[in-house]
């Protein structure tokens, strides 16, 4: 059916409300790729196995995954009335006795994680009642109490490959706002308004930058998503298109109105096979639904996304190389100005945005900027997801407002290290990000503040490590990594890097002599100035930042040598 | 070199003539057809040029910048393990190790077989079940040196 009112968008969630919380129980496996490597595939089919001999009315159904890594296969179910139960670690041959539980009202206590009362879509609430009083409740689970969730506000509660799903939510009618009730100015006004920062790692002002773009004289624009999240441990941009393609969608067909683009590219990397996959069921569904295509809502706007694979390139993150690669190219960075807001892909101006900036536009529309603009702090509004890995105790995908310490997401989050370790340092912001020592996780982490201790905010990745890490392997790591997807282009990053991964090698050799220190020094800051993409510029940072931190450890294994 | 087989050669003809004419169809193009066999060698390359009437060394420029396209044959199972930060801080290097050693060959090899190519990959995000390793579309997490002659078995056949 295609959608034309706010009145058929009301009927259809009312009927896929009947899916989320009707009169039949519901489990729900969560099925993104961290369920799916723990075995989530097996668990759905013991389920299906058991419902069909059973032959009862229960609805089985996937999700995509609410965060907690370290407790998956997750699988969430709702008995009608009562609430929403999350199970960790569930495997095949527990649904049998899961189900026989459920028939009966019930559910194994030593399953639970806790309890969802009512779940806060944030355009729509959804009631699932009490029950089960005695398991702790969502908010005061250790690992959840400290959240907020606005990207990842349906993450792990609807069915990603399910447009009604998201339409029972509140899906859609921001959309409808933005096409019926608000100028292209006044959407980017909100946006503005709501002091939203570019979730790539750069923190530009969406707003201005959506404005600047809209400006811009042509006959044409484009806008892409950049969904290559190329920051080894990161993974927060999979998550939300696996697990909510249709907020990415949404916002993307929002910012297309505001700017004044017709078509919208999605650029993913190879790498994400299944977030490739639902975010064309999501396309389609929304195709077929008149929410994408002609005449939108049936106005005059217009609008179309297609998706297009990354082959592979690290370099290709950064935005001028995106537009290369999407032109078939290879994926070399270009000089800047012109900037892709007047001249981008073919020419045309274009306005580039991260996963997670689009995901948080729909919010943003229906709230209002003002509202989006009290979360977090002053300059730094609203919301991050961080994936919380390395050596810490509860990994996973956190959502925290910007402005949380650091110290609250190790440690009060993430519990610290196991095994009794200590934390040494975190690193944040990907490979061109820096490690922060224990010692300054009092800092808020917002865009300022981790750039004053010499590392980026990136796209989220954070990385702790234990006292049993070397934190001079850790930066020879980084800068093997760097050098080898650098593209080659300008010399400073190409030359650079390979110089001064030799010297980190050989200081990790014991070959290392004391004025290799300042010679490390003084490569990273013409590197860091000279190179033309954010790629060279950056690169430096886990070097820099380690010898400042962590200079004893590199003067150890130098003075073994003397 | 070894020649494609008259039939490979047409299903690539065939994957082409999808494809619009011009620069901007190739990344796709080489995608499908890597997809349909496995690699992309030199004849597959000049027929991609030819086709999309684009110069040969535009071609090779894009197989070889880009680390997903692959100009040598592959395994039956292309092993592939993660070594991301999330993986490296959890150990990947002995997981590494231990299929180099379990499979007898080294990273970018393929065995005499031609069953298994190990890899490393730069990070699949699922690092919170690091260390990480995929075979072909399986992923298999929270690895250790001692599961990897388990992960293998599934696919010895």
């Amino acid at each position: 059916m295609r959608v034309r009112s706010l009145d058929d968008l009301k009927a259809i969630a009312q009927r896929a409300l009947e899916k989320l919380c009707g009169r039949r129980i519901r489990i729900a496996v969560g099925l993104a790729t961290c369920g799916i490597a723990t075995g989530a595939e097996e668990v759905y089919s013991a389920f299906l196995k058991g419902i069909e001999s059973l032959k009862r009315d229960i609805l089985l159904t996937k999700v995509g995954c609410i965060g907690y890594c370290r407790e998956e296969p997750i699988v969430n179910v709702v008995i009608p009335g009562k609430a929403l139960l999350l199970l960790s670690r569930v495997r095949p041959e527990d649904a049998s006795e899961i189900l026989k539980n459920l028939i009966d009202g019930d559910v194994p206590r030593e399953k639970i994680v806790c309890r969802v009362k009512e779940w806060d879509h944030l355009l729509e609430k959804i009631h699932y009642g009490d029950g089960f009083t005695d398991v702790s409740l969502y908010e005061d689970t250790p690992f959840f109490k400290h959240q907020r969730k606005i990207v990842l506000r349906n993450a792990g509660i609807i069915n990603p490959e399910d447009i009604e799903e998201y339409i029972a939510v509140g899906g859609y009618r921001s959309l409808y706002k933005a096409l019926t009730e608000m100028t292209p100015e006044m959407v980017i006004e909100e946006v503005k308004r709501s002091g939203l920062r570019g979730r790539g790692g750069a923190g530009f002002p969406t707003g201005l930058k959506w404005e600047i773009t809209a400006k811009s004289e042509s006959d044409e624009r484009y806008i892409i998503c950049n969904a290559d999240e190329g920051d080894p441990g990161a993974y927060m941009n999979r998550n939300e298109m696996e697990s909510d393609p249709h907020s990415l969608i949404e916002g993307m067909i929002i910012g297309g109105y505001a700017i004044g683009a017709k078509e919208g590219i999605i650029y993913v990397r190879a790498e994400y096979p299944l977030a490739i996959s639902r975010l064309q069921i999501a396309i389609e569904q929304s195709r077929r639904y008149g929410l994408l295509g002609e005449n939108i809502f049936g106005t005059d706007f217009s609008f179309d996304i297609r998706i297009v694979k990354g082959a592979g390139a690290f370099v290709c993150g950064e935005e001028t190389a995106m537009i290369a690669s999407i032109e078939g190219e290879t994926g070399r960075p270009r000089p800047r100005p012109p900037f892709p807001a007047e001249k981008g892909l073919w020419g045309k101006p274009t306005n580039i945005n991260n996963v997670e900036t689009w995901c948080n536009i729909p919010v943003i529309v229906y709230k209002g900027g003002e509202w989006f603009s009290k979360i977090g702090t002053k300059n730094n509004t609203g919301t991050k997801v961080f994936s919380l890995v390395g050596e810490v105790q509860r990994v996973g995908l956190v959502e925290v407002p910007l402005g949380t310490s650091l110290k609250r997401i190790v440690y009060d989050i993430g519990n610290g290290c196991p095994d009794g370790l200590k934390v040494k340092a975190v690193q944040i912001g990907g490979p061109s990000g820096g490690c922060i020592p224990e010692g300054l996780l009092d800092i808020p982490v917002d865009y300022e503040s981790l750039k004053e201790v010499g590392s980026i905010m990136g796209s989220g990745g954070m990385v702790v490590m234990s006292e049993r890490t070397s934190m001079v392997e850790t930066a020879a790591f980084f800068v093997s990594f760097t050098s080898e997807e650098s593209c080659g282009k300008c010399a400073p990053c190409r030359e650079g890097l390979k110089q001064m991964l030799n010297i980190l090698n050989k200081i990790l050799m014991g070959k290392g002599s004391p004025s290799d220190l300042e010679l490390l020094k003084e490569l990273s800051e013409t590197i860091k100035t000279t190179s033309l993409c954010g790629l060279g510029q950056t690169a430096p940072n886990p070097v820099l930042t380690t010898i400042k931190y962590f200079k004893e450890e590199y003067e150890e294994l130098i003075k073994r040598y003397d | 070199m070894v020649k494609l087989s008259k039939e490979k050669l047409d299903k690539v003809e065939t994957i082409l003539d999808r494809f619009p004419k011009g620069q901007s169809s190739l990344i796709g193009a080489l995608h499908a057809i890597q997809l349909e066999i496995g690699y992309l060698p030199e004849e597959v390359q000049k027929l991609v040029a030819e086709k999309l009437e684009i110069p040969e060394s535009t071609v090779y420029g894009v197989v070889t910048f880009y680390n997903f396209f692959r100009k040598e044959p592959v395994g039956k199972y292309i092993i592939t393990a993660c070594q991301g930060t999330a993986c490296h801080v959890r150990g990947a290097g002995s997981v590494i190790e231990a299929f180099e050693k379990t499979l007898g060959i080294k990273v970018g090899h393929t065995t005499p077989d031609g069953k298994f190519t190990l890899d490393i990959a730069r990070c699949f995000g699922a690092c919170g079940l690091a260390p990480v390793v995929m075979v072909n579309n399986d992923i298999y997490g929270r690895m250790s040196p001692k599961k990897v002659e388990e992960v293998i078995a599934k696919y010895r056949d």
